[in-house]
Formats: structure tokens, C-alpha cells, sequence
């Protein structure tokens, strides 16, 4: 029982990561329908522009305690990866607002590479340990363990979950937000000013990743350029699986990806018999979302929507 | 009945460079005919997804997984691989298994497309961006099975691959063999390269005929609008059935072709990435347009062989600056990603898009309904 208890805590700690980089995925979804292939990286950059602060922060500020390094570092990856969203949407999105569905699709890709390589140059091929800033004393709960760091993450993400759902439903941006993923032109047509509402998104989007960044270099410990590709395709999965689109649907798709991923992971051998073991961990993301898309084409929480060519 | 006349004779003199191309590739070394080789294989591979992305207009993003089908299929039948793991087969083929190539490519071929077919069903009613994660995971599933299937059987290797895979060997005629004439050499790799030549031939051959039969039109029609596709009585879900398999059967060949050419397979060259760059050739190339589908994938698979000879650029740097800043390994994927974006953002369509079939009596028939269009903008301005 308590390894059943310790799984799921596992993977809620792990899918809350996944439904913060999901929300981001699914938000832009919703406004201009397109898939921002980038937007994993856009994590990585959070995370390595985390790793440049605690150097520079040890160097300018030695005293500082390690909270307050980690949440000066957090903050400015926020603004460098939003900023750095931004720009891409300007650069290698706007223009193609209105060409065909598959040529956005394609810069975005070219967008992630770009950004790797990038990462590459500035930061170099190797891992980046995160350093001991946090407090590390495990806390044992009826044989339950869960670290400090980890329950920061489920805290952080209950509280970013709800102030987004305020932000989207209680103010005059949210309200512009969804005018826009509704119906573009008549948004338009009431005064909202569509490129506003689409930086938002992919500001916010990339905010949220640089956040779920931090955490996921803090839990795992290690960053380099490539880790935000395994992460970001999983929260387009997630995404997916909530009905991408639906904003609730990308933080339930992120938070079951998470639980399901470990939870299989854990019981594949015995299951099995031994025959197959945790190394088969990243396709149960994928089977369950064959699965419930073979049921429910929309996704879990998304609407039908007619086909519109 | 002179212009049918100048078009036989460009078709020749193209022919007979192609066929020529390597032997004078062969001067300046090996390693750029197996380039040229190479691109061949990639055409096929985006013939084949055109089929599906351009034609169908299903978005696929696991395509590899078929050429993974299709190369472990020939290096499982042609190899020591199952023979020196499974004692029973060990006992009744002593020299590993070698099947004839006959065999194996409509083996791959069919698998590849019984693949699809496995593939296509459960996606049957997914609109486009929802398809486009199911096959990418569809992708990933077949990946990490390869990566994997050496426990608690080793059936593929797992991470290390399957080496020694034979040649292609057909009529008494060894491809893996250089062929002397006197003094010269024809290299394998250039009869790699011919055998490629003529699949190539076959598949645009098969392309153009597909695009202009009932089903290409079918499949047209589907894409441009289902639903009314649905009401002029296309069957939809036998056609988006029929291009998953059409197009993972020559995913499946191209792949017999790679471990027969390479001799070796493993998993790494079946990644998510590799899907992505076939898919990129068939849109940058220019989507649904054959000719343009053929030069985005020797452009795509050209450009990063070509990238590796900028040696210089870091000699440059050491030069100038007595460090080297950006290596050749990272310059290159700076001028590929750039270049895939940049040539997206000037051309939208491609490089070389389908010509806009009717397109021109449909702006006319719309005519009335793009002045409805216009009024919002009128309303706006006037605001």
C-alpha cells in the first residue's frame, strides 16, 4: 500500500510538471490553432537561464539564502523565457497567420532546433547540477517520503492553476483570451485587439514553462539544452488528451500523464511477469492517449467541434 | 508534335546524367555518391508521405515508423541476428538466415502497409492536430519497442542494432561487389545508387499515375473537404485507410533499401527527429506537388551533407579570434534550422507548390461570397 501511496505522490509531482508546460501548448492552441513545437525548449531555456542566475547570484550576492537565490532566478528566467516567446511569435508565427495549416507547423520546428542549437553554443553540451540551494531533508510520512522540493512543486502548481483560472475567467484579458479562441473576427470586431491577445498567450505560455523549468531541473537535478524535448512532447500529449484547447483539460491530461506514466512504470514487471520493465515507461503516455482518443475523438474535457477545413 | 519531341529529349539527357551522376561523383569519392544515394532514399520516403500529408491530407508524424518496419524486416531475414539467438532456427540454418530479396520486399512492403492499416483504424475519426500526436506516438511506440525487444528474447538487438546485414543480391548479381573493367571500378555504392535510381523511376511513376486516378481524386477531395467528400459517396474511411498503407509501403521498400545499403540498423536512425525532417521535405519542397516534393527532399538531405564542409569557417575563426566559437557540428544546424524557417516564412506554399488546379473557376463561382467577406473590413475601417 505505501508503494501504491508513493507512486501516485510521485506522479502528481511529476504530472503537475507536465500540466504546467501543457497549459502553455493548449493556450496558444486555443487562440490560433497551432502547435508551438518550441514551446519544450522554451522550458530548457527557463531552466539553463536559472542555472547562469545561481553563478551570477553566488558571485554578486554570496550571502543570499538559497530560497531567495531560487525565487530572484525563477523570476528572471520568467521574464527571459517570456520575452524570448515573444519574439518567436513575432518572428516565426505572425506572418504565417493566414498561410497553410502545415507551414507554421514547420518553422515551429525549425524554432526548436534553432533554439537548441543555441542553447548549445551559449551553454555547452554538458549537464548542469542544480546546486544544494534548497532545503533536501526528507520528509517521511508513514513510509510515504517526499522531498521539500517536491512539495514545493504541488504547492506552486495548485497555486499557478488557480490564478490562471482567475486570470482566464474574472479578468478583462482572460475575457479577451477566450473572445479570441472563440471567434477571432468578431473579437476583433468588438474592440479586441487580436495580437495583443495572442503575445499574451504565448508570454504567459513560456512564463508558466520557465516555472515548470526550474522545478523540473530542481527534482531531476541535472539541465542541458535537449531536456526540454522529452517533457514538452509528453505535455502535448497531455494536452491533447484534455482536449487541446481546454485549459482544465491540459492541467487534468498533465496531472493523469503524470500518474498513469508512473504508475505503469511501476507495475509493468510484475505485471508482466518480468517480461517487459519500467524501460517501457514512455509508451503508456501514448497508449493511453490512443486509447482515449479511440473512445472520445475530442479529447477528455474537449468540445466537438465541427470539421472546418 | 516539336514540343513533344524537345520534352523526349530533355527526358533522355536527364536520364543519362542521373545514371552518369555518380560515376563522376565517384572521382571525387565514395562519400558523395552514398549522399547522392542517400537522397534517393529520401525521395522515396517523401513520395511516399506525400501521399498521405499531400494527397490525403492526413497529417503523419510517425512516418519513420514504417521504414523502421521495413529495414528491421530485411535485417532480421538477412542476417545471423535470430539464428545465432534462437538455437531451434540456429540447428536448421547454420549460415543465418538469407532470404531472397524477392521475398523480403513485398514482406516489408506488406508489413510496413499492414502497419498503417493498424495504424490508420483507431485515428479513423481524429481531426488533424489530434492525428498528428497519435502518430507521432505511434512513432515512438514502434522506437522504443525496437530499443527494447533484446529482453527477456533478443529479437532486435535493442540500442546496439543489427550488424552484418548482407547486400541486396539479385540475378547472380552481388550489389555489395565493386565490378572492375580493366582498370576501372564501379563501386557498390554506385550500384546502390542505380537500383535506388529505378525505384525512384517506379515510385514517381506510381505517384503520378496514383494523383490521377479515381482515388487520387478522392483523396483530394477529402482533403480539400470531407464532409463533402462524404456526399459526393467517397467512402472516406477506405481511402484514408488506403493512403496510411499506399504510403507505408514505400515508407516500407525505402526502409528494405536503407539495411540492405547500410548493412547495418538500429534504432537511433528511426527517431522522432527523422519523421519530422521527411515532413519537412514534403512541405518545404511544396506539399501535394510531385516535383516539388522531389527537390525538398534532395534539398533537405543534400544541405546537411554539404553543411559538414565548413571546416573552414572554424579555421577562419581560429584564425581571426585564436578560438572557435561555433564548430562546424553546431553551424550546421544554425544555417538547417534558419533555412527551414526562412524558407517557410518567403514561401508559405513551398518552393514548388501544386498548381492551383481549378482553382481560378472557383475564385470565379466564389466571386459573390468573397464581397460578403469584404464587409467586416469595410465596417472597420469605416469605425
Amino acid at each position: 500500500m505505501e508503494t501504491f501511496i508513493q507512486q501516485i505522490v510521485n506522479g502528481l509531482v511529476l504530472g503537475s510538471m507536465y500540466a504546467l508546460i501543457a497549459l502553455g501548448y493548449t493556450m496558444v492552441y486555443g487562440i490560433v490553432n497551432l502547435i508551438n513545437f518550441a514551446h519544450g525548449d522554451v522550458m530548457m531555456v527557463g531552466a539553463l537561464t536559472a542555472y547562469s542566475m545561481f553563478l551570477l547570484l553566488a558571485h554578486i550576492a554570496p550571502g543570499l539564502p538559497g530560497w531567495l537565490t531560487v525565487v530572484l532566478a525563477t523570476i528572471v528566467a520568467m521574464i527571459v523565457c517570456g520575452v524570448l516567446n515573444y519574439f518567436i511569435e513575432r518572428l516565426a508565427y505572425r506572418r504565417l497567420r493566414n498561410a497553410p495549416k502545415l507551414a507554421p507547423l514547420v518553422t515551429a520546428i525549425g524554432m526548436s532546433i534553432l533554439l537548441e542549437t543555441l542553447a548549445m553554443v551559449i551553454w555547452g553540451r554538458d549537464y548542469k547540477v542544480f546546486p544544494s540551494l534548497l532545503p533536501s531533508k526528507i520528509i517521511n510520512i508513514h513510509g510515504v517520503v517526499i522531498t521539500p522540493v517536491q512539495v514545493m512543486i504541488l504547492v506552486l502548481t495548485a497555486v499557478l492553476l488557480l490564478g490562471l483560472t482567475y486570470l482566464i475567467h474574472k479578468t478583462k484579458l482572460g475575457r479577451a483570451m477566450r473572445a479570441t479562441a472563440e471567434n477571432p473576427r468578431v473579437a476583433a470586431l468588438m474592440g479586441v485587439n487580436p495580437n495583443l491577445v495572442i503575445s499574451a498567450a504565448f508570454v504567459i505560455g513560456a512564463m508558466l514553462a520557465a516555472i515548470a523549468g526550474v522545478m523540473w531541473y530542481a527534482n531531476f537535478s541535472t539541465a542541458n539544452f535537449y531536456m526540454g524535448f522529452t517533457p514538452g512532447l509528453k505535455a502535448f500529449t497531455a494536452a491533447v488528451l484534455g482536449g487541446i484547447g481546454n485549459l482544465t483539460g491540459a492541467m487534468l491530461g498533465g496531472v493523469l500523464l503524470g500518474v498513469i506514466e508512473v504508475l505503469g512504470a511501476g507495475y509493468i514487471g510484475t505485471l508482466t511477469g518480468g517480461m517487459f520493465g519500467s524501460n517501457y515507461q514512455d509508451i503508456f503516455a501514448f497508449i493511453v492517449l490512443i486509447l482515449v482518443l479511440t473512445l472520445r475523438p475530442q479529447g477528455l474535457l474537449g468540445e466537438r467541434v465541427a470539421d472546418r477545413a | 508534335m516539336l514540343n513533344k519531341q524537345t520534352h523526349l529529349i530533355g527526358f533522355l539527357v536527364a536520364a543519362v546524367l542521373l545514371l552518369a551522376m555518380p560515376l563522376g561523383l565517384q572521382i571525387v569519392g565514395d562519400a558523395w555518391v552514398r549522399i547522392a544515394a542517400f537522397a534517393l532514399l529520401y525521395i522515396m520516403l517523401a513520395l511516399g508521405l506525400n501521399i498521405v500529408v499531400g494527397l490525403a491530407g492526413l497529417l503523419d508524424l510517425g512516418y519513420i515508423a514504417f521504414y523502421a518496419v521495413g529495414a528491421y524486416s530485411f535485417a532480421l531475414l538477412s542476417s545471423n541476428q535470430l539464428t545465432s539467438n534462437f538455437d531451434a532456427l540456429g540447428a536448421m540454418f547454420p549460415n543465418g538466415f538469407d532470404v531472397s530479396i524477392w521475398l523480403i520486399i513485398p514482406l516489408g512492403a506488406g508489413l510496413a502497409a499492414t502497419f498503417g492499416i493498424i495504424l490508420g483504424t483507431p485515428v479513423l475519426k481524429l481531426r488533424g492536430d489530434y492525428l498528428a500526436i497519435v502518430t507521432l506516438g505511434f512513432g515512438e511506440i514502434i522506437r522504443i519497442f525496437m530499443n527494447n525487444l533484446n529482453a527477456p528474447v533478443n529479437i532486435t538487438n535493442g540500442p546496439q542494432g543489427i550488424s552484418g546485414i548482407h547486400g541486396v543480391r539479385m540475378f547472380g548479381w552481388d550489389l555489395n561487389r565493386n565490378i572492375s573493367i580493366g582498370n576501372y571500378t564501379i563501386t557498390s555504392v554506385t550500384q546502390y545508387y542505380w537500383l535506388f535510381l529505378a525505384l525512384v523511376t517506379l515510385t514517381v511513376i506510381i505517384c503520378y499515375r496514383l494523383q490521377d486516378s479515381r482515388i487520387g481524386r478522392a483523396w483530394m477531395a477529402m482533403r480539400e473537404d470531407e464532409i463533402a467528400a462524404k456526399a459526393m459517396g467517397i467512402n472516406t474511411r477506405n481511402m484514408k485507410l488506403l493512403a496510411f498503407s499506399m504510403g507505408a509501403t514505400f515508407g516500407g521498400v525505402a526502409g528494405v533499401m536503407f539495411a540492405a545499403f547500410q548493412g547495418f540498423v538500429s534504432p537511433e536512425s528511426f527517431s522522432l527527429m527523422e519523421s519530422i525532417n521527411v515532413l519537412a521535405m514534403v512541405v518545404i519542397g511544396g506539399m501535394g506537388n510531385i516535383p516539388g516534393v522531389i527537390l525538398g527532399a534532395i534539398l533537405l538531405s543534400v544541405l546537411p551533407e554539404a553543411l559538414r564542409y565548413t571546416g573552414f569557417i572554424s579555421d577562419w575563426q581560429q584564425h581571426a579570434f585564436n578560438h572557435v566559437y561555433v564548430d562546424t557540428g553546431i553551424l550546421r544546424q544554425l544555417i538547417y534550422s534558419m533555412a527551414m524557417i526562412l524558407v517557410m516564412l518567403i514561401r508559405p506554399k513551398g518552393l514548388w507548390p501544386a498548381p492551383e488546379h481549378g482553382k481560378g473557376m472557383a475564385a470565379l463561382a466564389l466571386g459573390q461570397s468573397k464581397a460578403v467577406h469584404a464587409v467586416p473590413a469595410v465596417v472597420k475601417e469605416g469605425a
